[in-house]
């Protein structure tokens, strides 16, 4: 069990350690920056600000990691965010009941990943083709819900998921710490998540080994759009509205970018949901930084990506077999390897 | 050029003449970019309303955000003979050809809310707004309401580098020049959306020992604003009171939270272009008389005295 540990945090490290460094250097830029008091019953800070504002890309990156587990990769999730969250605003302004309204809407969004996983599992179109028909589409489809304006509700149950605190937290945060826990528990506490990794580095050879494949691909994209329905709930709940045009515009690409921060590859197989959530949370640091230090916004995103161009150089095979060569132990040290251990 | 401008006046003139039936039996054609946001569905919604009103016969086409079908549109139009043609320009480029040709068939062209790069005897008038000038009323309404006490203000601005939030922070830049006590401490993009205007504004008050020190908030647009008015209630302040609110657009959502003296101010980019349009086209169709090249729309400014309640009931059934 310790030694299970062990490797966990070993997985971790350069993910830990590269949000460290980031949350360090906001904190030169702005002093008050680790500053945390309680107001109105709830936690209030910078820090804070991070855990929420990160929540719609940590739900995206808990689906992404698995979908990406198995080879795939699912850009539809923004869309699905908008249009998730414009049924909800839809049917609570119709006069449906919270615990209806939320039903109908994660469903709808398990639904749009069923659509991609009988694209991909069924009918074999490459996930990058497959997923691109919702994200195109899928902006639209929640245009006609809101019929083009932005649909604002009052219903306090509704806006309590966007603004709402639990235990001094807010709700999104409560939120997607709970369902990424659940996840990763249902992966590794059962033979699941070996299995998706199986289907990941090779499908063909998991089909015959006895794994049903296309059950388990399709389950990873149906996931993958409850993500995004929880995560299009709290985006417009966290503004009264659902913005068609907005909800998620683009975070597909910052879901992607959290996942392989958090060092999962694009190429399928080994995961970690803990890896991504890190990794959204170094994306959400920069943002919030950048918006705290005051720069031009001219500058908003080269700054981000010139941080993110240095994560990924320092996870290459390239600099991680070098760091290893720098590291190894020396002859000089009097012991040779064999006598170290 | 000379001799081109006089053709095309006489060439105008004599269409006019040919044309010199009443307002009632008009038929305008109306090119629109698409229904990418309420503004432009409230301004599809007005240009039908008036063209009802004037008795206009008004022939509709959507171009779904692609120029090649304004252009299909536009030789549409041209090939059924309308009377006069409205057009919203998607891109800038790329009119000289088919604006040509509606002049060779002696139909006048008039530009909505944006404007081309074509020689401009091509087109009769254009009718837009100026995005400088509502950044400068709305500076005016701030420097106005503060009178002279000192004022740190906190400006969301829209997309970088689109032309609005170039235009409109310039414009209140002007406002605020040779007025010491009013200065602009932060300034950050907010997308144009609700949601990055919410975002923002809590890295403002963060950064701002809890918004204490802010007096104002500029945004470049309402839905912002409507972010930003929410980030200052969570984080236990009064918007309106504590930090005013001034913004641009003058959308039916600004105006609950103005009834509700949560927003103080707002400039209208108006959706009604369409009447400014019809009024030069049938002044010229009465006595031939050609509108100047450009009408500038009224930015006209919004406060909470001006019964908000009763305009976001005007204003909320236009499609915005």
């Amino acid at each position: 069990m310790t030694s299970a540990l062990k490797a966990y945090a070993v997985r971790l490290l350069p993910q830990a350690a590269a949000l460290a460094v980031i949350l360090v250097m906001v904190s030169l830029a702005f002093p008050g920056f680790f500053r945390l008091e309680m107001q109105n019953g709830r936690l209030y800070g910078s820090l804070v600000d991070i855990l929420n504002r990160g929540a719609p890309v940590a739900l995206l990156a808990i689906g992404m990691t698995v979908v990406i587990a198995t080879k795939g990769i699912d850009l539809s999730v923004g869309a699905v965010m908008a249009i998730c969250g414009a049924v909800a605003a839809a049917c609570i302004t119709s006069g449906h009941g919270l615990a209806t309204t939320l039903l109908i809407t994660l469903a709808t969004g398990i639904l749009c990943g069923l659509w991609n996983g009988i694209l991909v599992a069924v009918l074999d179109i490459q996930p990058i083709i497959a997923t691109l028909v919702l994200m195109v589409a899928g902006r639209g489809i929640a245009q006609l819900v809101t019929e083009g304006a932005i649909l604002t509700f009052n219903d306090p149950g509704l806006i309590f998921i966007g603004s709402g605190a639990l235990l001094g937290l807010p709700m999104p945060v409560v939120i997607w710490l709970a369902f990424g826990i659940a996840v990763a528990l249902l992966v590794r506490r059962t033979a699941l998540g070996m299995l998706i990794e199986a289907l990941g580095v090779n499908r063909r050879a998991a089909t015959l080994s006895g794994v049903s494949t296309g059950v388990l691909l399709i389950a990873a994209y149906m996931l993958s759009g409850l993500c995004a329905a929880i995560a299009g709930i709290i985006a417009a709940a966290d503004i009264r509205g659902a913005d068609a045009n907005n909800a998620g515009l683009w975070l597909e690409l910052d879901a992607i970018l959290a996942v392989v921060v958090g060092g999962t590859s694009l190429l399928g197989g080994r995961f970690s949901i803990a890896a991504s959530l890190i990794g959204a949370l170094i994306i959400q640091s920069i943002n919030t930084g950048i918006l705290l230090s005051g720069f031009p916004p001219e500058f908003n995103l080269i700054i981000k990506a010139a941080i993110i161009v240095m994560i990924l150089i320092i996870q290459s095979p390239r600099a991680q077999s070098a760091f290893a060569f720098l590291s190894r132990p020396r002859a000089e040290d009097g012991k040779t390897e064999q006598e170290a251990k | 050029m000379k001799f081109r401008t006089a053709l095309a006046s006489a060439t105008i003139l004599a269409a006019s003449m040919v044309g010199a039936a009443s307002a009632a039996d008009l038929t305008v054609g109306f090119s629109q970019i698409g229904s990418e946001s309420g503004w432009r569905a409230a301004e599809t919604t007005l240009t039908k309303q008036q063209a009802e009103q004037r008795g206009i016969d008004l022939k509709f086409a959507d171009a779904q955000q692609k120029q090649e079908n304004q252009i299909k549109a536009l030789r549409s139009f041209i090939a059924q003979g309308v009377d006069a043609i409205l057009v919203a320009p998607v891109v800038a480029t790329g009119w000289d050809e088919v604006l040509q040709e509606a002049r060779d068939a002696e139909i006048p062209v008039i530009l909505l809310d944006r404007t081309v790069d074509a020689p401009e005897d091509l087109y009769m008038t254009a009718v837009t707004s100026d995005l400088v000038h509502e950044g400068k009323v709305a500076g005016q309404w701030l420097a106005d309401t503060v009178a002279g006490k000192p004022c740190n203000v906190v400006e969301l601005q829209g997309t970088t580098g689109s032309s609005p939030a170039i235009d409109r922070k310039k414009g209140f830049e002007e406002a605020l020049a040779g007025k010491d006590n009013l200065k602009i401490i932060r300034s950050q993009t907010g997308d144009f959306t609700r949601t990055k205007g919410k975002e923002v504004m809590e890295s403002f008050l963060k950064a701002e020992d809890g918004g204490k020190n802010i007096c104002a908030l500029y945004a470049h647009n309402d839905d912002m604003a409507v972010g930003a008015i929410q980030a200052i209630k969570e984080a236990g302040l009064k918007p309106g009171t504590d930090i005013l609110v001034v913004s641009i657009d003058a959308v039916p959502d600004i105006f609950q939270a103005m009834a509700a003296g949560e927003a103080n101010a707002t400039v209208e980019l108006t959706p009604n272009m369409a009447g400014p349009a019809f009024d030069a086209l049938e002044a010229f169709r009465k006595d031939g008389k050609l509108p100047p090249k450009w009408i500038q729309t009224e930015s006209k400014l919004y406060t909470q005295a001006d019964d908000p309640a009763k305009v976001y009931e005007e204003k909320k059934g236009l499609g915005y």
